[in-house]
């Protein structure tokens, strides 16, 4: 048997309060594709940065083609042969592809242009050299990461979570070109947390849960139950059963809403209608930057429109264009953000004065003055109601995880018993057990009656909670597509824009 | 080998203590290197300039005296600049203030009677707020930055006092000197403390001093001024008003800066003239962030600041200290003060020793 490409021996690493990786073996083979499965803190992040040489490790071996290594830099492991595409970009978005790349890689650009095009042949990475990044869509500026990678010729390419932020058809083109490139003799490094993509094109999987290895499996032999098991070690918790109800009177309408912002980054609306009603779940799903953020902030108040405008948006009957949000929160309605830092919550501040921030209706001001102990207790409330992680209600909300934190945003808003709730990315960087909780308490609310709009990018989730799905691109909405009788594969094309045509 | 800061998890409540001492320490290690190369007598300058203010009754008086002015308008400003309103034109709403309660001597010189003062006190805190009422309007109307519309009205408020010395309200018996008539008994704040200059002022900005502290510990509407400093999208989340966060910022500090220039022109001034201000609306910038923007640490901090002023004229006598040399150490002290404060969110950590528990 020839010597792994890349073998990783009690590989360890701490960080002050965390022991983030711990004892990690790994053996990554040639012309493989190979999965790091974990939920989130799990530490496969911690795990790609030692061996990208972003980070040292406290304690290990590393070993690359046999010899032993300790890259101290990406540069470093550059050289070697090792590339990494990471979740969040890093290209310049007023240059275009080609000189994107040629920050990185030297040589004429012409001849760049020549390579590009090549590798975009060779392994289906199609894009347009001379096209600005800014122009570009997600999907093709993935493409570009992967393609800056290729130009070093690497042999192991770390990809992290390169779906999360692709629709349905993109991820069978990006698979491909994952396969071409495992023939052609690169290896791949595929961290993700979503079992079903990993069963379909990884022949390893290596397993992570709390910073140590639980299991080196082959994905084709279990099902996504057995590994999901692995993962978060218990049984997954079943989603909650739909109650069948009909739907009663709307409490949220958008009718034509058109929006153009001031800042040239921002999406405008066009024509955006929907209308919301009690007892059901409105997904709205979409590749992010496509008018999420900008429709959130109009429905959450954040967004205030000119008093002309105010029937834009109509909740509980009213016109509330031009009311802000604690207006709109004083009629029953509450929302969770999808940035929890700054946003949802004051990071400097103790988890009790962020239960002030949206909950101070509760009686927990009294004659202008903060009523502490009414303060205290509503905290500690949504601490154990909703299982944050903390060490009390004087923690700083910044000390904790997002998934905690974002317990602990919904719980609180979920505690002021909205008729109408909105929660924009409920489940982001939530880990399984927590995001199924939330899940469930979601469609709790909805089966007692309450009418909830839910943004997120993922489409399993919207499929599992919802009664009907819109799509969002480039500003616009999709007409409704009810659940019950929709495959996944039309949401996805009117995400990528396909649908012109094929009605 | 190298240093990095790491962020702490939490505020160390212990560094937010120990940081405005060691920025002191340091700053006063600087500015003595810098009066031993001038050629001073360090030892000279450290007793005229740190000690004497504090050993004898007479000198510590006027140190009361002095916090008074510090103490109003730091605790004003605090409020603000928690919300992230920087008024820095705190000079000019003092100036306000001054001639507002300036109106009542000059206008009715031979008026008696006990209301004379406290109404002058107030209508110098309305001056001081009504000085403020244009950044607060441009800022919210225009999104005009606070920070330079305010100096700009200290430089206008200079011009004006400046106008009101040398035109109408000049005293006419005062041998052309830009001064007004030194007021009479009844517009004089009363003495607190016999055979001393300190007065009932310092009794009011104590009070707005608890004041404060109420209002930022324990008030929703103070909380919503913090939040929309630390979170601006969080106050707008929220659906807290942002213009309210500035009107209240601005009028809050403007009208204690007011107060303070009342209290300076019918106190220790008793009249009107161009030098009512040595500097006190800068010097209190100084002191709300020394006293890290909380009402307790101010009181230590104008204490500490009227300790500095009062041994600067001290040294200027005993030790030839050059009249700039409190300004140079007021702005040493500052600029310690923000290097030192970044410690109470991040640590130190040398190379190699980025894990200990």
């Amino acid at each position: 048997m020839p010597a792994p490409l890349l073998s990783l021996r009690g590989l360890s690493k701490s960080y002050v309060t965390v022991r983030a990786n711990r004892d990690i073996d790994l053996d990554v083979a040639e012309g493989s594709i190979h999965a790091i499965l974990g939920e989130n803190g799990a530490g496969k992040s911690t795990l790609m940065k030692l061996i990208y040489g972003v980070e040292s490790p406290d304690a290990g071996e590393m070993r690359w083609q046999g010899n032993p290594v300790a890259p101290s830099s990406p540069n470093e492991a550059r050289s070697q042969g090792i590339g990494m595409v990471f979740q969040h970009f890093s290209l310049f978005e007023t240059l275009t592809v080609v000189e994107n790349i040629s920050l990185i890689v030297p040589g004429k650009k012409r001849a760049l242009v020549a390579r590009i095009r090549q590798l975009g042949q060779d392994y289906g990475l199609e894009v347009d050299p001379l096209a600005h990044v800014h122009a570009l869509s997600v999907g093709e500026r993935q493409r570009v990461e992967i393609i800056r990678c290729l130009m070093t010729d690497p042999k192991l390419l770390i990809l992290d979570e390169p779906t999360s932020v692709l629709p349905p058809q993109s991820v069978r083109t990006l698979f491909e070109t994952l396969l071409k490139l495992r023939d052609r003799g690169v290896s791949i490094l595929f961290i993700s947390h979503k079992l079903e993509e990993i069963r379909s094109i990884c022949d390893h999987a290596t397993i992570l849960r709390d910073g140590a290895v639980t299991g080196h499996v082959d994905p084709r032999e279990h099902d996504a139950h057995d590994l999901a098991q692995m993962m978060i070690g218990r049984d997954m918790p079943a989603p909650r059963p739909f109650v069948p109800r009909e739907p009663g009177p709307v409490l949220l309408e958008l009718a034509g809403l058109d929006y153009q912002p001031d800042d040239p980054f921002q999406m405008s609306l066009k024509a955006v209608s929907l209308k919301l009603h009690t007892g059901e779940i409105l997904g709205i799903a979409g590749v992010s930057g496509n008018g999420q953020g900008e429709l959130a902030r109009l429905i959450s108040g954040e967004t205030r429109r000119h008093a002309e405008a105010r029937d834009e948006v109509m909740m509980f009957g009213q016109p509330v264009g031009d009311l802000g949000a604690a207006a709109r929160r004083r009629l029953g309605f509450a929302f969770v953000p999808e940035e929890r830092l700054g946003r949802g919550a004051i990071p400097e501040m103790s988890l009790s004065d962020n239960s002030l921030l949206t909950a101070h209706g509760l009686g927990l001001v009294r004659h202008g003055l903060i009523d502490r102990g009414a303060e205290d207790a509503f905290t500690r409330r949504c601490i154990a109601d909703y299982d944050v992680r903390t060490p009390g209600p004087q923690a700083e909300a910044g000390a904790l995880s997002g998934g905690n934190l974002q317990k602990f945003i919904v719980g609180r808003e979920m505690e002021l018993a909205p008729k109408l709730f909105f929660v924009s990315q409920p489940t982001w960087g939530v880990d399984i057990g927590a995001a199924t909780e939330i899940r469930r308490r979601l469609v709790d609310m909805r089966n007692a009656g309450a009418a909830v709009l839910v943004i997120s990018e993922e489409i399993e989730e919207l499929f599992d909670i919802c009664d009907r799905i819109q799509v969002i691109r480039e500003g616009r909405l999709s007409p409704s597509l009810t659940v019950s009788e929709t495959r996944v594969e039309e949401v996805g094309r009117y995400m990528i824009g396909a649908e012109e045509g094929a009605a | 080998m190298g240093i990095w800061m790491i962020r702490r998890t939490t505020a160390s409540r212990r560094m937010a203590v120990l940081a405005p001492m060691g920025a002191l320490a340091l700053a006063i290690v600087l500015n003595f290197l810098l009066y031993i190369v001038m050629g001073n007598d360090p030892a000279a300058v450290f007793y005229a300039l740190l000690l004497e203010p504090f050993v004898s009754w007479s000198s510590f008086s006027e140190v009361l005296l002095k916090m008074t002015p510090l103490l109003l308008i730091a605790q004003g400003l605090a409020i603000g600049f928690r919300a992230k309103v920087i008024n820095i034109g705190a000079e000019g709403q003092f100036i306000l203030g001054a001639i507002f309660a300036s109106s009542i001597p000059v206008w009715f010189p031979q008026a008696t009677g006990g209301w004379i003062w406290p109404l002058m006190l107030l209508l110098g805190g309305v001056g001081g707020a009504l000085w403020a009422v244009l950044p607060a309007f441009w800022r919210v109307r225009l999104n005009a930055s606070e920070i330079l519309v305010t100096l700009m009205m200290s430089l206008i408020a200079a011009q004006l006092l400046a106008y009101l010395l040398v035109g109408p309200w000049k005293d006419p018996m005062g041998f052309n000197f830009p001064q007004t008539v030194m007021f009479q008994w009844d517009a004089m704040v009363p003495t607190l403390i016999p055979g001393t200059r300190v007065n009932v002022a310092l009794i009011l900005a104590l009070l707005w001093s608890a004041l404060a502290y109420v209002y930022m510990q324990k008030s929703f509407q103070g909380y919503q001024l913090v939040v929309g400093g630390l979170a601006p999208h969080a106050t707008a989340y929220a659906g807290f008003s942002e213009g309210r966060a500035v009107w209240l910022s601005l009028l809050i500090g403007g009208f204690a800066a007011g107060l303070a220039g009342a209290a300076e022109v019918a106190g220790p001034m008793g009249q009107l003239q161009r030098g009512i201000s040595s500097g006190y609306g800068y010097a209190a910038i100084i002191v709300a962030y020394l006293g890290g923007l909380h009402p307790v640490g101010i009181l230590f901090s104008s204490l500490f600041m009227a300790a500095l002023y009062i041994g600067g004229d001290n040294a200027m006598v005993s030790a030839g200290l050059p009249v700039a040399a409190v300004r140079v150490f007021q702005g040493s002290l500052l600029c310690c003060y923000l290097a030192a404060i970044v410690l109470v969110r991040y640590r130190l950590v040398r190379d190699g020793q980025e894990a200990p528990a």
